[in-house]
């Protein structure tokens, strides 16, 4: 497992990592110690995800007819 | 009527064969009914040339005619026909000079008999479906959490306010890239075109979504375009396609990679819905703790199975165990001394009854007497006894004295 810092981590990696820390303490063979520092992390890459999503804002562009791309304002 | 005339007198009096060719166009043209008219008829010999003109011959069981479509008016066709379709074309008749024929110029060809879309839909439907195009074998899964949308859709219509205000509210993590086009009318397929494979030549885009609100049949049929079809089939990336209504189909929506019954249900399909996510992120916490629980649930029990295979192992167990054995053998003994008693208690009234058959006072009741001397002993012959003797009589229910009259041999007797 790659230990990134969760403040680097994108809402899918967050996610995706958070599955696989459930799976891993679900298989239950480990320390006390590593099965707690896998709980917090845990709780960690969940607390990402929702401040992810909780700030998230739509962007929209759009191709013109010059064929060049702007941002449309949030209407 | 003018070119006969003049021609044969002048030159030579033969004609060229240019002159004559165009002396008979001539009177094809000014024929008005041969400038507009519409022949029903059976297509074969189907031909598309790389130039987009359309060459085939429209034929019946009697007889048969050339025709040709120029690429702009083919353009227009809801579809292409192919041999053996009847049809009914529209157009002028009139002579092709180089080749020496005349034909059919047509503007348009429809399906014979019918006359509507319908039936263009349902053949152009068949003849992708032959192809294999809408195969689900070729259907691409839409990615689950995109990171940016490509929409093919008109610029300023509702259709894309629907879909932003969709991805707004379940997803607002992805980035959307408008690639705006017509959505009607002739020119709307090849822009649907264009604005697809622009976005699909991108490598930003994980989705792309082609979307129209809801319309007439006429109003839709842009994407009932074979070249659309074939674009979306082309396509690299996976194509959602939600045009009209939930009731409207469109050959794009069978090439589709996902169908969706409207431009708001295509952004649906297109991103996962937060809610959901954030209940998929509570599971995950439950799930997490529930884990950690269970972890410490079974440190615990180990633990406390290795403090219970300590206890077992200590000598003040095996202490206690003495003490309680001590216990058990005490009342056991008490026990038995109880039954010894009992016993003891038992034979003991057994004698006594039994030493209470044997007792003389039962003799006495049948009339026995026991004679005792003052002494106490017992009187057991006369010679014991003498005159003035007091003797005590003993009978069942008591005692009484008696004195010696006479008899009894006691010194008296001796002494004389």
């Amino acid at each position: 497992m790659s230990e990134k810092s969760v403040e680097e981590l994108g809402f899918e990696q967050a996610l995706e990592e958070l599955e696989q820390t459930v799976r891993e303490l679900e298989a239950g063979d480990l320390s006390l110690e590593a099965s707690l520092d896998l709980y917090r992390r845990g709780q960690a890459l969940a607390d990402r995800c929702q401040h992810i999503l909780n700030e998230a804002t739509l962007q929209v562009e759009q191709l013109t007819a010059d064929g060049e791309i702007v941002e449309l304002g949030g209407d | 009527m003018r070119s006969l005339f003049d021609r044969s007198h002048s030159g030579t009096g033969a004609w060229t064969v240019t002159d004559l060719t165009a002396y008979i166009r001539d009177l094809f043209e000014v024929d008005l009914r041969l400038r507009d008219l519409e022949v029903a008829g059976e297509i074969s010999n189907f031909t598309e040339a790389r130039s987009g003109h359309l060459y085939f011959t429209l034929k019946d069981v009697g007889a048969q005619i050339r025709c040709v479509m120029w690429r702009r008016a083919a353009g227009e066709l809801p579809s292409l026909p192919a041999d053996g379709d009847a049809v009914v074309v529209r157009g002028r008749v009139s002579v092709y000079e180089a080749g020496g024929t005349y034909q059919l110029y047509a503007d348009w060809i429809e399906p014979a008999g019918q006359g509507d879309l319908a039936a263009a839909f349902e053949s152009l439907k068949a003849r992708l479906g032959e192809l294999g195009l809408f195969e689900s074998e070729h259907k691409q899964p839409i990615p689950r959490l995109p990171g940016k949308l490509g929409i093919v859709t008109s610029a300023d219509a509702a259709a894309l306010r629907d879909i932003l205000s969709v991805l707004e509210r379940r997803w607002p993590l992805v980035k959307v890239l408008v690639a705006p086009s017509l959505v009607q009318g002739a020119e709307a397929p090849g822009q649907l075109i264009r604005a697809l494979q622009w976005l699909d030549g991108r490598h930003d885009i994980d989705t792309i979504i082609i979307a129209r609100g809801g319309g007439s049949l006429e109003d839709l049929w842009a994407f009932n375009d074979e070249g659309l079809a074939r674009a979306i089939f082309a396509a690299r990336h996976p194509v959602i396609v939600g045009v009209g209504h939930e009731t409207d189909f469109t050959i794009a929506d069978f090439v589709a990679d996902v169908r969706a019954p409207t431009p708001s249900a295509a952004a649906e399909l297109a991103v996962p819905n937060s809610a959901e996510l954030m209940s998929l992120l509570t599971a995950n916490r439950r799930e997490l703790t529930k884990r950690m629980v269970g972890q410490l649930d079974a440190k615990w029990n180990r633990l406390d199975r290795a403090v219970r295979t300590l206890a077992h192992l200590s000598p003040r167990r095996s202490l206690d165990s003495g003490r309680q054995r001590a216990d058990a053998l005490l009342a056991r003994l008490e026990q038995l001394f109880e039954r010894q008693l009992d016993d003891r208690r038992h034979r003991l009234s057994l004698a006594q009854a039994r030493l209470e058959a044997v007792n003389p006072r039962a003799t006495l009741a049948r009339g026995y007497a026991i004679v005792r001397l003052a002494s106490g002993d017992l009187v057991r012959s006369r010679r014991q006894v003498g005159p003035g003797d007091d003797l005590t009589v003993e009978v069942s229910d008591g005692k009484f004295g008696v004195e010696v009259i006479n008899g009894g041999t006691n010194s008296a007797e001796e002494k004389s």
